[in-house]
Formats: C-alpha cells, sequence, structure tokens
C-alpha cells in the first residue's frame, strides 16, 4: 500500500470530523467576532468587541459561572458519595440484589425535563406534597423555589436524584471488574472492613473513580433542563448557571454574536479547568 | 284584503329576522364551537369561506403551545381545513422560544411557515419579514370595528403587519364578594381606620392585600392570599412591573416618553415613580401565596381564577377564567383600572407632582402575520381572516384558556358578555373598565423598538433580583439603567428614538 492509499483511507474519517467537530467551532469562533442580533442579522466584523464587553462588563456571566461550580462540584460529589455506597451494597451477596440494581436505575431512565416538571409539582410552596407533610409533622413550610439559598439546595436535590444512578452504574461495573486476589490476600491479613475499603477497594476503584467524577463533572457543568423548569434561573438570579445564561443571550434576547463569544470562553475554561481537575484527582487518588 | 297584506308583511319580517338564524344553524351544527352565534355573515363567515377551494394546498402555522392561543389556532385550523379542502399543519411552541423560532429562518431568508404567532411587541424586529396585511382585508367589515388603539399596536408607520386577533391590556381583578361585603367592610375599618373598597391606589392595593393575606376569607377550610402576580422573571414580568409604575411615572404633564426620554434617549427606568413602584412590589412579596414570587402567567391565572387571592392585574385571561360557569368563583369577581398614585414623578420639574394620577397600560398581546416569503399569502390572510370573524371570536372571548381578548368596539357591548352567563353588572364593570382605559388620554404603550427583548430582559432581570433581595430597588434599577444605556449604544441611539417616537406618538395622543 503506498503513501496516497492511507489517505484514501483516512478521509472519511477526517471529513467527518472536520464537519461534525472543527467546523462547528471555527464557525463559533467567527460568529463570536461578530455583532449578530436581531437588528442586525449579518455576519459581520466587530473584532474581539464581544470579549472586551465579556471581561468588562459582564458581572453576570462570572456570577453564575461561579454559581455553576459551586451547584456542579457539590452535585458530583453527592452523587460519589451515594452513587459509591449504593453500587458497594449490591456488589455483596444481598438479597434481591438485581431488583435493587434495576430500581438504582430507574430515575436516570427518565426524561430529566419530564421529572424536573414532576419535582416542581413536589416542591411548589402552596400546593405541593413535600410542605403538606411538613406542615403535617408540624415544620413551617419551607420556601423551596423562592429562597435564594434553599433553591440552589432544590436544584442539587433534583440533579442528585436524576444522575447518582449513572454514577453507581459506573461505579457498580469498576467494583465488579476488579480483581479478587488483593481482598483474600486482605482477608487472610484479617483486615476490617473499613481497612479493606481504605487500603483495597477505594485505591484500586481510583482511576475508574476518576473517569466517573470527571464524566459527571463534564455533564453537570452543562446543567440547564432542571434548571430552566425547575427555577428559570430564578428567584432573581440565584440559579442561574452559564448554560442558562447562555441560552438566554442566544435564543431570547438573539444575541447571537456575544452568545457565541460566552459559549466559546466557557468552552475554554471548561477544557482548562477540568484538565486540571483531572490531573489534581489523579494526583490525590491514585498512589504510586 | 288589509288583513292578507298584513300577513304577508309579518311572514316576510319573520323570514328577515328569522333567515339568519336558520342560515347560521346550517354551520353550528357542523362547527359546535360557534353554536351561541351561529354563522355570522361577514367576507371571511363560514360561508364565504366554504366557498374557497384550497384542496391539494397546505398551509404551515407556527402558534404557542395549548391552551393559550394555541387551542383556538389549533381549532380554527381544522375548521378552516374543513370548509376549504387546505390541509393545515399547526406546531406549538412554547413562549419563549415564539421569537427565536420565526426569526432564525427568517435571517436566513426561509419560511418554515406561512404564519407566525407572536407578540405585538416583536413588530420592530419582525415587520422587514412579514407581509403587510392587503388592503382588501384592512378595509373589511370585521377589521373597521377593532379600535384604533390595537389597529395602532398592530401597525407600523400607518402599515399594518399583524393581523389583529387579539386585545392587551392589564387592569385589576378583585374579589367581589370579599370587598363587596359589609362584613368585611366593618372589620377592615375597625382594623385599619380605612374603607374597604375598589383600590384606588397602588397603596390601597397593598394594605387590602396585606390584610386579606394568609387566611381563610371565603370559609372554603382553606387559607387564601393578597394578590396573585406574574414575579417570575423571563415569564412576562416586566410587563407586570410596567404596570406598577405608569401610575408613578407616567405623568401627562411631560409627554416625550415613559421609557426613555425621547429627546436625550435617557432611560428614565431608574427615576423615583419606578423606584418607588418597584419598593410597592417588593413589599408586595408578603402578601402573595406562598411561592409566589415564581409564580408565571400561568400561575396567576389559576391563583386568582381557582379562587387563592384576593386581587390579581394582568391580562384578561384570569378574569375570563374566574368567569367560566366551572370556576368556583363564577359572578364573585370584579374589574377595575389598574390602580393610580396620589403623586407622580415630574422628570422635567425632578419632583413629585402631589394629586391622583392613573395610566393604563396597554400591554402587548399575541400577535401573528403571514411571513413575506410564503408562498400561500392568500390562503394565510384568508385563514387569519377567518380565524378572527365575527362568530369565532365572539366564542373565543368567552373562553379564558384560549387567551384571546376584546379588541373590537363591539366587545364593549354589555350584551355580548350576558349571554354567556356573565351578571349584568360584572359585564357592565368589565366593560366599562376596558372603555375607560379605551378613552384615557394618559396610556402607555408596550416598548417596540429594535432591541426590544434585550431591554425588557435587563429590566426584568434587575427587577427579580430586588423581588428576590439580591438588589436594593434603587441599586436593582440604576443596574438596568445602565445595561439600558449600553443597549441603546449596540443599537444605536438613533434607531431607538426613531422607532420610540411612534410609540410615544401614540402616548401623546397625536395618532
Amino acid at each position: 500500500m503506498n503513501f496516497k492509499h492511507k489517505f484514501v483511507f483516512l478521509f472519511p474519517g477526517l471529513f467527518v470530523l472536520i464537519g461534525i467537530l472543527i467546523f462547528p467551532i471555527i464557525f463559533t469562533i467567527r460568529l463570536s467576532l461578530s455583532g449578530w442580533n436581531s437588528y442586525t442579522p449579518e455576519m459581520n466584523f466587530i473584532g474581539i468587541t464581544n470579549y472586551i464587553r465579556l471581561f468588562t462588563d459582564d458581572p453576570r456571566f462570572w456570577e453564575s459561572f461561579f454559581r455553576l461550580s459551586f451547584l456542579s462540584v457539590t452535585t458530583v460529589i453527592l452523587q460519589y458519595v451515594i452513587g459509591f455506597a449504593l453500587a458497594m451494597m449490591v456488589w455483596r451477596e444481598i438479597k434481591f440484589k438485581r431488583f435493587f440494581r434495576v430500581i438504582f436505575l430507574v430515575p436516570m431512565m427518565t426524561t430529566p425535563v419530564i421529572m424536573t416538571v414532576i419535582w416542581r409539582t413536589f416542591f411548589h410552596e402552596s400546593l405541593g406534597p413535600v410542605n403538606d407533610l411538613l406542615s403535617g409533622l408540624g415544620v413551617k413550610p419551607i420556601l423551596w423555589l423562592s429562597d435564594p439559598v434553599i433553591a440552589k439546595f432544590t436544584v442539587i436535590i433534583v440533579e442528585v436524584w436524576q444522575w447518582t444512578p449513572f454514577m453507581f452504574l459506573l461505579l457498580l461495573a469498576g467494583l465488579l471488574s476488579l480483581p479478587k486476589e488483593p481482598f483474600l490476600a486482605a482477608a487472610i491479613d484479617g483486615a476490617s472492613p473499613f481497612r479493606k475499603f481504605v487500603y483495597v477497594t477505594f485505591p484500586l476503584m481510583a482511576p475508574i473513580s476518576i473517569g466517573a467524577i470527571i464524566i459527571r463533572l463534564i455533564e453537570a457543568s452543562k446543567i440547564m433542563d432542571t434548571v430552566f423548569v425547575l427555577t428559570s434561573g430564578g428567584p432573581g438570579t440565584a440559579t442561574e448557571t452559564s448554560s442558562f445564561y447562555i441560552y438566554i443571550k442566544g435564543l431570547r434576547e438573539f444575541q447571537m454574536g456575544y452568545a457565541a463569544t460566552l459559549s466559546f470562553t466557557y468552552l475554554v475554561i471548561m477544557i482548562i479547568s477540568l484538565t486540571i481537575i483531572a490531573k489534581v484527582l489523579t494526583k490525590l487518588m491514585i498512589k504510586e | 284584503m288589509k288583513t292578507i297584506k298584513t300577513c304577508v308583511t309579518a311572514l316576510i319580517s319573520a323570514l328577515l329576522v328569522f333567515s339568519p338564524v336558520a342560515y347560521a344553524d346550517k354551520w353550528s351544527d357542523q362547527f359546535p364551537h360557534i353554536k351561541a352565534t351561529g354563522d355570522i355573515p361577514g367576507d371571511c363567515s363560514y360561508e364565504s369561506m366554504s366557498k374557497k377551494n384550497y384542496k391539494g394546498k397546505t398551509l404551515k402555522i407556527n402558534t404557542h403551545a395549548v391552551p393559550v392561543m394555541g387551542e383556538p389556532t389549533a381549532l380554527h385550523a381544522e375548521q378552516f381545513a374543513k370548509l376549504t379542502g387546505a390541509k393545515v399543519d399547526v406546531t406549538h411552541t412554547p413562549a419563549g422560544d415564539l421569537y427565536a423560532k420565526a426569526m432564525v429562518p427568517f435571517q436566513a431568508g426561509q419560511a418554515p411557515y406561512d404564519i407566525v404567532f407572536g407578540f405585538s411587541n416583536f413588530i420592530n424586529d419582525w415587520r422587514r419579514y412579514l407581509e403587510p396585511v392587503p388592503k382588501k382585508y384592512v378595509e373589511m367589515k370585521q377589521m373597521k370595528d377593532v379600535t384604533p388603539s390595537h389597529i395602532g399596536v398592530a401597525s407600523w408607520d400607518g402599515v399594518m403587519y399583524q393581523f389583529p386577533v387579539d386585545g392587551d391590556r392589564h387592569y385589576l381583578k378583585y374579589r367581589k364578594d370579599v370587598i363587596d361585603n359589609p362584613e368585611y367592610q366593618k372589620q377592615y375599618k375597625e382594623a385599619t381606620g380605612k374603607e374597604l373598597r375598589v383600590p384606588q391606589t397602588w397603596k390601597e392595593y397593598g394594605e387590602m392585600a396585606a390584610y386579606f393575606n394568609n387566611w381563610d376569607w371565603d370559609g372554603d377550610g382553606e387559607k387564601e392570599y393578597g394578590s396573585a402576580e406574574v414575579m417570575k422573571k423571563d415569564d412576562l414580568m416586566y410587563a407586570a412591573f410596567y404596570s406598577r409604575s405608569a401610575a408613578y411615572s407616567k405623568n401627562p404633564k411631560t409627554p416625550g416618553g415613559f421609557f426613555f426620554d425621547l429627546e436625550t434617549m435617557k432611560p428614565l427606568i431608574n427615576n423615583p415613580g419606578f423606584v418607588e413602584a418597584l419598593t410597592d412590589w417588593v413589599e408586595a412579596t408578603k402578601y402573595v401565596p406562598p411561592g409566589g414570587i415564581n409564580f408565571g402567567l400561568g400561575d396567576e391565572i389559576g391563583s386568582f381564577g381557582g379562587g387563592q387571592t384576593l386581587f390579581s392585574f394582568s391580562w384578561d385571561d384570569a378574569f375570563v377564567a374566574a368567569m367560566q360557569p366551572d370556576s368556583p368563583i363564577n359572578n364573585k369577581v370584579g374589574a377595575a383600572q389598574l390602580p393610580g398614585a396620589m403623586k407622580v414623578w415630574n422628570r422635567k420639574t425632578n419632583s413629585w407632582d402631589e394629586g391622583f394620577n392613573q395610566a393604563p397600560f396597554f400591554v402587548w398581546g399575541w400577535a401573528v402575520g403571514v411571513a413575506k416569503k410564503s408562498k400561500e399569502k392568500e390562503m394565510a390572510f384568508d385563514y387569519l381572516c377567518f380565524f378572527a370573524n365575527e362568530a369565532n371570536h365572539q366564542a373565543d372571548i368567552g373562553i379564558g384558556r384560549f387567551g384571546v381578548n376584546p379588541f373590537r368596539n363591539d366587545d364593549f357591548k354589555v350584551d355580548v358578555w350576558t349571554q354567556i352567563g356573565w351578571d349584568k353588572d360584572i359585564a357592565q364593570s368589565y366593560v366599562d373598565t376596558l372603555a375607560q382605559m379605551e378613552q384615557s388620554k394618559n396610556r402607555v404603550f408596550p416598548l417596540r423598538v429594535p432591541g426590544t427583548f434585550e431591554f425588557n430582559a435587563a429590566l426584568a432581570t434587575a427587577a427579580a433580583k430586588a423581588l428576590a433581595g439580591q438588589l436594593s430597588p434603587q441599586a436593582a434599577l440604576d443596574e438596568a439603567a445602565k445595561q439600558w444605556e449600553d443597549i441603546l449604544n449596540r443599537v444605536g441611539k438613533d434607531n431607538v428614538r426613531k422607532a420610540y417616537a411612534v410609540g410615544v406618538a401614540m402616548e401623546d395622543n397625536k395618532q
């Protein structure tokens, strides 16, 4: 096979890569340098005006970004802890193991938007069953969606409920693939369950844990549907996340050029921060 | 001979009188939606449409989600298809996406929809992509009955781009069984030293709402609350804020702009009038139902229409929903103009003018146009004309969830409403309220300038921050004003001024 033939085989893959990955990114960069909006619907060139606006005059984007960081880190930590606990539970020989494995996966299989509508109904402050239940127990109604602080935790509850099964699934797959020998050795040495977990299970699970956490962080950082349906970013801007803010700028206010600037900046920040997080997690969790 | 003559005359008269009914029945049998009136003769009546033949053609419509406006669009599409043989495809879209769903193909030079529904304040951005309403429709009898304000809302520089199907304004709705109750009037007087009456000012509104908050005042075993309002950001809340601001900021002595000073184009939204309104509104968060700070329009309609609150103010839908026969508060509600204020800000003297001031807000309403690039323009306009024909319109305005509200002079007749079961005095208060607003010389019209969405969104975000306690009313509105300045610089002051002047001329009664 000569050199040219190799290219013939490479072209389809390259073409697809350029079409679905490179072109949209280049187009977004070009769009971010334009002032495309409802009253100037054209790909004009305005240089880095949008970037200057973002870095000097748009605190709302940065607030939404830090809020997103808080929400995604908190939800992923909770999902990891709960998901690991559930995976450990059904990894053992327990009764109805198969039943529990299926049940734990159900939230992930439901449609996020529909489930969020149901959660919103649950948390409805005057008509929802959660406050009714609390009143029955003599607890004052909680402002699940109207208090700026509590609303953030309501979003976290829904996200954790919806996506913990994903973490559970990955971690359970990891547990099932672990070699038996280190556990046998630990048992022979008379290690307690706690020491077995700390010195055997957890270190062995570290690579898959890092993978699961990074995958979930990538997904959690795009949180949009839950916020859109549950709170619309409110009260005020208390639950507004970056993706929701970009949606508002792009498809509500039709500032396409500026929304592209936000999207591209967000992409760059995410690539950098997730790379750093992955490095830090590797350093912390994997001992040479 | 005389007897025969009398009999013949009587027979002819009877035929003339009853023939429309017989004629109407022919159509109402097939289309029960219009059973109350039957078909009403006109250029776009059922009879006229049945003579059109659009077999083999397809009409594509993008409208709002069901039920508000989406349900009547689909219903009339089905009727239109049966009458003309056309195929009508209706797409339902959430309110927040209506603008973009039309705008993206518009800007790409495409017309995936022949007819696009939206709001009347889209007119400035959409008009270059819409076909002006042809003269033949503008001059039709049914169009001649549309009130001048709504012709104005549907037109730009004298050209009609949007086909009038809905008429909107904000007004006050209240529980008549409470406000007119002598027992409560006495109790309120003893507790506050003030009269319990239809609130004349926003301060009175707040006091009464606070008094009737969080206790069971209608004896149904559940707590009721003071007021249901649209407070959810991005869900039309800016319209509610403008309604609350009009009385404090629309000064008849200072023409030349409500949102901006037309001369300087300085945003006025952070002047003391608007700040006073926002301060009242922040106070209102204490007398809305739990979760009321997140109420969108649907929640507001459901809350007041379901008997949960004493007051509400927004579009007609909540009132009409409350007056439907299946409503728990049927014939227990009243309508009145939006409350006023005992002072109004004068931007020329930079001080308050003392004295009663009231200013109706003609909020944008549902609007619909035909895409310039549509290949089925004639059929599209026929559909819209049919949608708004007299029989359909009369049936539609009596159904709260349809979101079709009065915009014709005939709608301001009491009989239209008593025929559908409303008590006469309630119907009278309703039509009087609407008519007074039409006649007012101190009206506010919606902002219809390039970048309308950006201006309103900036204001809504700032107001939402104040309602959530993230910022003080003054700080929130200063933030919004700063953003309005930035938007003005981006869009171009002169572009905005030119467009804004059209609305100001209407407000200043020059058009």
